[in-house]
Formats: C-alpha cells, sequence, structure tokens
C-alpha cells in the first residue's frame, strides 16, 4: 500500500505556475507515494499576516486547518508557505487554545517538498535528467526559518547532466516579500536587478529555487532585462527525464 | 508610506554614486564581520549569542533592580547618576552644570543616544560649544547631518566631499588624501581635546555591578573626551544596562566582531568614578545621565521588549539589502536600518513614519546577524499589525482594508477563488513568452501597476493546477 | 525628580514591585584556555604585529632598554612612574622625563613629548591588548596623548585573554577609575572605509616583553 501524502500546492502554483505543482505530484508519485489533492485548500494566509490583517490571516488560516486536519502528510512547493504554517499559525492562534492545539497536532506533518523527499521519503537521487548549468537561488524563509540549505542542492547533486554552479549572493534577498515588491516597488526591482547580476556571472542558464514567488519576481525581472536565463522550480528540474 | 520617505528613497535611489558607497561599505564590513567569524576564529559564537540574548532578557526583564545597583556603585565611586525622562531635562542637567562650572567648550565622542535628543543643537542654542570627536561624527557634524550609520556616520561621504567640507569649514587648503585628511581633523581635534571643560561620551554598556560605563572605539576619541576635561558625563538610555563586569567576556567577543570584524576594539575603557586617590589624571567629576525617552513605554510591550537587547553594532544594517539600497539617511530618524525601523515606531510612535514597518521584504538576514538574537522580523511585522489597526481606529486605510477583507472571504470559498482565477486568464492572455509587459485597463490596479514598473508579469496560464489535477492521469511507481 | 518616576514606570512596565529581587544570575560565562607561557608571549607579539604594532622580545632587561632607546631615538619622551620602569633603567635614558604626579604638568607633558612609555598590568595574549588600569603609577595621558607608545611588559602578566583578566579582576572598579584595553595603534576607517593609523590616540605602538 503506497503511503498517502496531500499537497498543498500554494495559491500562486495553483493560479500562475500550475506546471510546478504537476512536477511535484510526478516526482512523489514516482517516489512511491499516493498523491491527494483537497480541492477545498485556497492559500497559507501569509499575504495577510505580512501585511499586518492578523484577524484575515487567521480566518483563511482556519481554513486550511480545516482543510488539512485529516491529512497524513502535507507537502508544500515553498519554503515561504511551509514557515507561515509551521513557524506562524501558532502565533495566530496564540490566544485560542482549541485551534492552538489543532495548529500544533498539524504543524510536524507539514513539509517543504525538498525536506519532504529527504526527510521522509529517504531518497536523494529521484532518477532526474536534465542537461543544463544551474544556479540555486536560497529562498530566504526556506534558508532562515526552515534552515533548508544544502537539501536541495543534494538533490540537485544526482540529477544526470545537471551542472550546479553556486553565485557569490546566493543567500541575498531576490526582493520579493509579499506586498512589499509593490508597496516598495523600485527598492523591490533593484533587489532582482543585484540578484540577477550575480545569477549572470556564474554563466548558469537556469536559476532553480523552491519558491515560485521568489522565481515569479526573478524572472519577471530577467524578463524585463531581456536576459535569456530561465527560472525553474526545484520540482520541475527533478521531475524532468 | 509618507511623501517624505518616499521622496527621501527616490534620492537615495537615483544618486548613482551613494548607491555605489553604500553597497562597497557595507560589503566591506560585511566580509569583516565573516572573516572575523570564520573557522576557529570565534567557535563558540552561536553559544555566545545565546548568552548574551538570555542576559539581555534578564536585565531588561528587571531593569528596574539593575537601574538601582548601578547607581548605589556609581555612588559608592564618587561619581553621580541623574535620570532624565527626555532631551529637555538633559539638556537641563548639562547647561546648568556648565553655568555652574563656567564651561563653554564640551568635546563629545561618539553617541547615538545624545544624536537621539539633538544635544549639540539644544547646547549651542545656549552658546555653548559642543565638539565631535570621532572623525565620521565630526564630518557629518561639519556638514550639518545626521549619521548615516550606527558605527560608520559617514560612509556616505568621499573623501572629496570631505576635502570640500574641510576647506569650506576650516579654511584649509582643499586637501584630498585620506590620511593628511585625517590629521588635519587630528590637529583641530586635539586643541579642542585640552582646551574642553566637559566630555561628554555615550556607553556601550553599564555595568550594574560595578558602576561602570564601558566604551568601545577605534580612535582615542573617547579616551580623550573622557579623560582630558575635569568633567566626564556619560549620556546613556536606560537600557544599556548588563549585570556584571564578567559578562564582558560574552559581549566584548560580540561586538567588536560584528560591527568592524575586530575581535578587540582598539581601545575598550572601562571608567568607573571619577579619578580617585593617587590617580594623576582622569575627571575629576563623573555623572551618568540615564535616558528614558520613551523607552519605558517600549518595555510595556512584552512581545517588543527585546528591540531594548541592541547593542548597536551596525551589523543588521550591512546585511540588510534594503538598506543597502536606500541607505541611512532615507529612514525617517537617527536610527537607521532594521533596528532602526523597530524602535523608531516605539520610540516615536507609529505615526511618525507608518510606511518604515512594511520597508522590509521580511528576508531575515538581520536576525541572522544580530549578535544578541533580537528577531527583528517578528517585531516588524507586530508593528505591521499595529498600524494596520491604528489605521482603522483612525478610519484610514480602508481601500487596503477592503481588498484583504474581500481575500479572506474568497480564501474561504474556493470555488469562487477558482472562478475568480479563471477570469484573470480571460481578461490577460498569455503571451508567447508567458511573461506580460502591460494588462488590460480593467486589470491595470495600483498593485499591478507597481509590479510592471519593474519587472515584467506571468500571464495566467490555460488552466490551474487544479483544472489540471481534475484530467490527470497519476504516474503510479513508473520509476 | 525623574529618577522616581522613571523606576515607577520602568516597574508598572515589567509587573514588579519595588525591591523586589530578579530571578538569579547564571554564573558568568569565563573560559579560561589553557596556554603555556611561551605560547602566550609567542602569541602576544603575533597579534601585536598583525595589528601593525611593534614588538620586541627582550631576554634582560638591558635588552628592553636598548630597545627603547633605539626607538625613542634621542625625542623627548615621558614615563610612567611604574616601579618596573624604574629597574629595567629606562627611566633614566636621556630626554626621558618621568615621576610628574600632577595633572596639569603631566597633561602639558605628554601633549608636547613624542613617546610614552608605560608598563602594563596584564596583557592578553589571543588579542594582542595592553591592559592598564590608571593608579599613581600609571596615569592615562602617557599612553594616549604622544604619537609613540612603547610598553614594557614583564612576561609572566601575559594572560590567554578576555577571560582570564575577567576572572582575575572581577570587579575592575575596585582597584581603578579607569582600565583601559589597548588593542593595536590607534585607527580609523571612517573616511571610504580606507584604514588610517594614528587619529587621536597614538599611531605607534611598540610591545616590549622582558
Amino acid at each position: 500500500m503506497a503511503k498517502r501524502v496531500s499537497l498543498f500546492v500554494s495559491c500562486i502554483v495553483d493560479q500562475v505556475f500550475p506546471n510546478v505543482g504537476l512536477a511535484m505530484a510526478d516526482v512523489l508519485e514516482r517516489a512511491g507515494f499516493d498523491v491527494g489533492f483537497p480541492e477545498a485548500q485556497t492559500c497559507c494566509g501569509q499575504p495577510a499576516f505580512n501585511s499586518g490583517y492578523r484577524e484575515e490571516a487567521r480566518q483563511v488560516a482556519l481554513h486550511f486547518l480545516d482543510v488539512f486536519s485529516k491529512s497524513e502528510n502535507v507537502v508544500v512547493p515553498s519554503g515561504s508557505c511551509t514557515a507561515m504554517i509551521t513557524h506562524h499559525f501558532a502565533e495566530l492562534f496564540s490566544n485560542d487554545q482549541l485551534n492552538l492545539a489543532r495548529v500544533h497536532a498539524l504543524e510536524s506533518r507539514v513539509y517543504e517538498f525538498s525536506r519532504f523527499l529527504l526527510d521522509v521519503a529517504k531518497v536523494e537521487d529521484v532518477g532526474a535528467r536534465l542537461d543544463d548549468v544551474v544556479t540555486y537561488h536560497d529562498s530566504c524563509h526556506a534558508l532562515r526559518e526552515l534552515k533548508i540549505k544544502q537539501g536541495p542542492r543534494r538533490l540537485l547533486s544526482h540529477v544526470r547532466g545537471l551542472e550546479l554552479r553556486e553565485m557569490d549572493a546566493a543567500e541575498e534577498c531576490c526582493g520579493f516579500g509579499g506586498t512589499f515588491s509593490v508597496k516598495f516597488a523600485e527598492v523591490s526591482g533593484g533587489m532582482a536587478r543585484t540578484k540577477i547580476d550575480s545569477i549572470v556571472r556564474t554563466g548558469a542558464r537556469t536559476v532553480v529555487s523552491i519558491d515560485s514567488s521568489c522565481l515569479m519576481q526573478i524572472q519577471g525581472a530577467i524578463s524585463r532585462a531581456g536576459l535569456s536565463v530561465r527560472t525553474l522550480h526545484l520540482a520541475e528540474v527533478l521531475a524532468s527525464r | 508610506m509618507s511623501v517624505v520617505f518616499d521622496e527621501k528613497i527616490n534620492r537615495a535611489r537615483g544618486d548613482g554614486r551613494l548607491q555605489l558607497a553604500i553597497y562597497d561599505a557595507t560589503a566591506r564590513l560585511m566580509d569583516k564581520r565573516k572573516h572575523a567569524l570564520e573557522g576557529d576564529n570565534l567557535p563558540d559564537f552561536q553559544e555566545l549569542r545565546d548568552c548574551a540574548n538570555a542576559l539581555k532578557k534578564q536585565t531588561i526583564d528587571n531593569l528596574d533592580h539593575y537601574l538601582e545597583q548601578f547607581e548605589a556603585n556609581v555612588i559608592a565611586h564618587a561619581g553621580k547618576v541623574v535620570f532624565c525622562k527626555d532631551a529637555t531635562d538633559v539638556s537641563d542637567f548639562i547647561l546648568k552644570l556648565a553655568k555652574e562650572r563656567g564651561a563653554r567648550l564640551i568635546v563629545k565622542s561618539k553617541s547615538m543616544t545624545t544624536e537621539e535628543i539633538d544635544l549639540n543643537e539644544r547646547l549651542e542654542h545656549h552658546n555653548l560649544e559642543a565638539v565631535e570627536t570621532d572623525l565620521g561624527e565630526y564630518i557629518i557634524q561639519l556638514a550639518h547631518e545626521r549619521p548615516y550609520h550606527i558605527v560608520a556616520p559617514a560612509m556616505h561621504k568621499t573623501r572629496y566631499q570631505v576635502a570640500d567640507l574641510f576647506e569650506e569649514k576650516l579654511g584649509v587648503p582643499n586637501e584630498t588624501v585620506i590620511e593628511k585628511q585625517t590629521m588635519i581633523a587630528r590637529g583641530v581635534l586635539r586643541e579642542k581635546f585640552l582646551a574642553a571643560d566637559i566630555g561628554i561620551s555615550g556607553a556601550n554598556f553599564l555595568i550594574a555591578d560595578s558602576g561602570a560605563v564601558v566604551l568601545v572605539e577605534n580612535e582615542g576619541n573617547a579616551r580623550l573626551s573622557t579623560s582630558a576635561p575635569k568633567i566626564h558625563i556619560a549620556v546613556a538610555g536606560i537600557e544599556k544596562l548588563i549585570p556584571r563586569a564578567q559578562d564582558l567576556a560574552v559581549f566584548l567577543k560580540l561586538l567588536g566582531r560584528s560591527a568592524t570584524g575586530q575581535p578587540l576594539t582598539v581601545y575598550t575603557s572601562f571608567l568607573s568614578g571619577p579619578r580617585r586617590g593617587e590617580e594623576i589624571d582622569g575627571p575629576g567629576e563623573f555623572y551618568v545621565v540615564l535616558l528614558d525617552n520613551g523607552r519605558t513605554k517600549l518595555l510595556e510591550d512584552s512581545g517588543k521588549r527585546e528591540s531594548l537587547y541592541c547593542i548597536r553594532c551596525g551589523a543588521c544594517l550591512n546585511h540588510c539589502p534594503v538598506y543597502r539600497k536606500i541607505g541611512g539617511h532615507s529612514f525617517p530618524w537617527v536610527y537607521s536600518g532594521p533596528i532602526g525601523a523597530i524602535i523608531t515606531p516605539q520610540f516615536m510612535g507609529l505615526n511618525h513614519e507608518p510606511g518604515l514597518p512594511f520597508a522590509s521584504s521580511l528576508c531575515g538576514a538581520c536576525a541572522e546577524v544580530c549578535p544578541v538574537k533580537i528577531d527583528i522580523p517578528r517585531v516588524l511585522l507586530e508593528l505591521r499589525a499595529d498600524v494596520t489597526a491604528a489605521k482603522e481606529r483612525e478610519g484610514q486605510g480602508g481601500l487596503e482594508r477592503m481588498a484583504f477583507r474581500a481575500y479572506a472571504w474568497l480564501m474561504r470559498h474556493p470555488k469562487l477563488f477558482e472562478i475568480a482565477g479563471r477570469l484573470a486568464s480571460v481578461l490577460a492572455p498569455a503571451s508567447s513568452s508567458g511573461w506580460l509587459r502591460g494588462v488590460p485597463a480593467i486589470m491595470n490596479i495600483p498593485p499591478v501597476r507597481a509590479w510592471l514598473s519593474q519587472r515584467d508579469l506571468p500571464a495566467p496560464p490555460h488552466q490551474s493546477f487544479r483544472q489540471q489535477w481534475r484530467t490527470r492521469v497519476p504516474r503510479i511507481n513508473s520509476r | 525628580m525623574s529618577r522616581e518616576l522613571i523606576l515607577d514606570k520602568v516597574r508598572i512596565a515589567l509587573g514588579r514591585t519595588k525591591g523586589q529581587q530578579p530571578p538569579p544570575l547564571p554564573p558568568a560565562r569565563i573560559r579560561i584556555a589553557e596556554v603555556n607561557i611561551d605560547f602566550r608571549v609567542a602569541g602576544m607579539l603575533q597579534k601585536v604585529e598583525a595589528l601593525a604594532g611593534k614588538t620586541f622580545l627582550a631576554g634582560t632587561l638591558a635588552e628592553a632598554v636598548n630597545y627603547a632607546a633605539s626607538v625613542i631615538d634621542g625625542r623627548e619622551a615621558v614615563a610612567s612612574n611604574a616601579p618596573f620602569l624604574r629597574e629595567c633603567g629606562v627611566t633614566a635614558l636621556p630626554g626621558v622625563r618621568t615621576g610628574v604626579t600632577d595633572r596639569v604638568e603631566l597633561r602639558e607633558l605628554c601633549a608636547s613629548c613624542a613617546v610614552g612609555i608605560t608598563s602594563a598590568d596584564y596583557a592578553l595574549a589571543d588579542t594582542g591588548t595592553l591592559v592598564i588600569l590608571s593608579s599613581g603609577h600609571e596615569a592615562r595621558m602617557i599612553s594616549l596623548l604622544p604619537p609613540a607608545h612603547i610598553a614594557i611588559v614583564p612576561r609572566g602578566r601575559i594572560l590567554s585573554g578576555l577571560d582570564e583578566l575577567l576572572s582575575i579582576l572581577p570587579f575592575p572598579a575596585e582597584q581603578t577609575s579607569s582600565m583601559v584595553l589597548i588593542t593595536g595603534p590607534s585607527r580609523t576607517a571612517d573616511i571610504e572605509q580606507i584604514l588610517v593609523r594614528g587619529v587621536h590616540g597614538p599611531g605607534e605602538v611598540h610591545v616590549i616583553v622582558v
């Protein structure tokens, strides 16, 4: 009997980058999991939380709890959304013991995608092949809240045909930051351009990350600059054959 | 965000030379810090951070106790402690003392606390000459500016600007060699040190069990300011306390390395009371001014109290990608960077610059390097919630609030969420590259415009994930 | 009076009552490395050199004085009243003034002399630091005003580092109004991050270990 996992694809993957979700499902199924997608899912509430709207964030978080409370393991193609659930949901319900208990019951079963592969599925080589030179962008919340640093690199190291070149500022923020990207658009854009300079210096053709929101920022700025570098989510790389 | 904040940011962003100066200076400071913590240079760094955080927590959570202990020990060493609630209290005290002693000239060593209360202007208003003696501070005093950076106040000035400034203000020939500029300042300030009646310093640490003021510096100006004049006044925020002299074994190891990558700065002075007994030199009078100026208000909020743990190393500024883009003078008050973003609203009120807590991508680089482990992003998030709540009370920000309410409602209605997504894909059909430079008028709302001002926007896909999932065939174990 | 006002505000904000004791502090974190004397001496010299200070390891007091004399090189110098300097004989060198106990006189002398000579109460090997406690023997100005500073330190005074110093001197304030840790020559990088030595304090530091 295959072990069951539920996808929480995040609102941005669902509506903007569906291929990332499909790729993640492919990789997990090939690793032997029975993959489910609870259709009532929407968002983790982070946009409201990060903008200072705690009540609104709480409502969305409650919806998330309702949808996923019965799930075994939940796999998320985003460090940022995972951190919202595992690190910040508890803050939202600090005065609500009942729901706080629900958060605590769920948070240990919610995994960022690369961490799930390594820690739960115990697989480093997913049998992927991609003839490409890539560089890896450490997304901030994955790196600093979830402490994800080497995991994605280990997974990439087993991809046949792939060469990983580290950029000098891999840990520097891409400048997305949710509503920051539009409230301080020019500063955010400047941060993205600094990031791209670092990417270009590696000579890599592809930027890989585990957060689609960072990749939206980076690809958006690459596209505006007319460069030929592309972005791929780690799941898309690992699903390549 | 206020118009002023926006304008300051735009000005900094538009100055190419300035952008380069900030970028280079912060990069250098980051490198030095990194090197100072690499390999065997400080293997127990993380343990020291935990220790420093615990000591600061203990001190701040029991601050009244340590303040009284400190005061008793200062008095025991023949010094005096002056509690001041605000800027006026401080200037009143100093003016009165200066008048009683017939003092005219004051030398000052670098102190952010006195910047906070505009002490120089207040003293000059009463015909006292107050001269900054740290080279960077001296430069910005001549230029009538505020420190650009907690540790490197004149970070934004080039040697050419300094040359012009010295020529104009000091009447010396235009000198662009940095060594020679430094010697010009040394000469001018040496005279001031020897003639000064009062020396004013800040304090890096106040030691409760010793009644001592600890100062760290590289130039020697703090030593001179506190040793040459007959009177030494240290002006410090009440949060500067640490319990014991022995705790310096933790804090000094963290401060120098975090600030400039130095295991110890050139001079660390441990000062307690006036010259005593057989001692030949040193001040005859020793005062410690303990300033509140909003700190007690900050203490009330246990969730944000940790903002007072800061030891002013400046590492969070150097590592902040936003500071590195907008620089120190874009910030609305004397404290800039991430630490400024969390203490300014708490000292000056949320309305001082409501946009400030939002000027962050929440990347967390600041918290990662903070030697006393202040969780700056968490405090920023709390401040954001405070700002939106305050706006609601004041009947402002209605549009944004409506948008987030609509968002929260939509996210609890998956079917409608799906329909909304499909609507977008109909309105903005995918281009060949999948990335859009513009959108139809109906979608051209301010946030979208702001996004497009800098970057292309991904076109909505033909089908969302959930649509594709419904028809997807699982790949069962086809590995 | 702002004192009571501020302390009351602090107590109210923290929910504390007057005179309430805080929870006990954990023991201070002092970690003293076991370093033998030869390594301490070597470390001290190496660190001072790395900071662009000059060093000299003297086998005898006479060697120390000869080195000091070569640094002074006929310039005017002021020496502290430390008995160790007298024992060395450095105070007997031509052009070296010592024995000044008047504050104003000493300050003027220090402001005009090219070299200041002191001993040190301790030195810290792991950072190349001199530790000087202000007293009737050691004044503050001698290591501060002249452009060059010579410190003559008995090797037995070299400690492993800051932690050992604070274990020996847990309450420096009981000994002196001023303890200063000097780590290399005075410096600044306030203009364009370019390092310049000798801003307000001595740009030249010589450490002689005897």
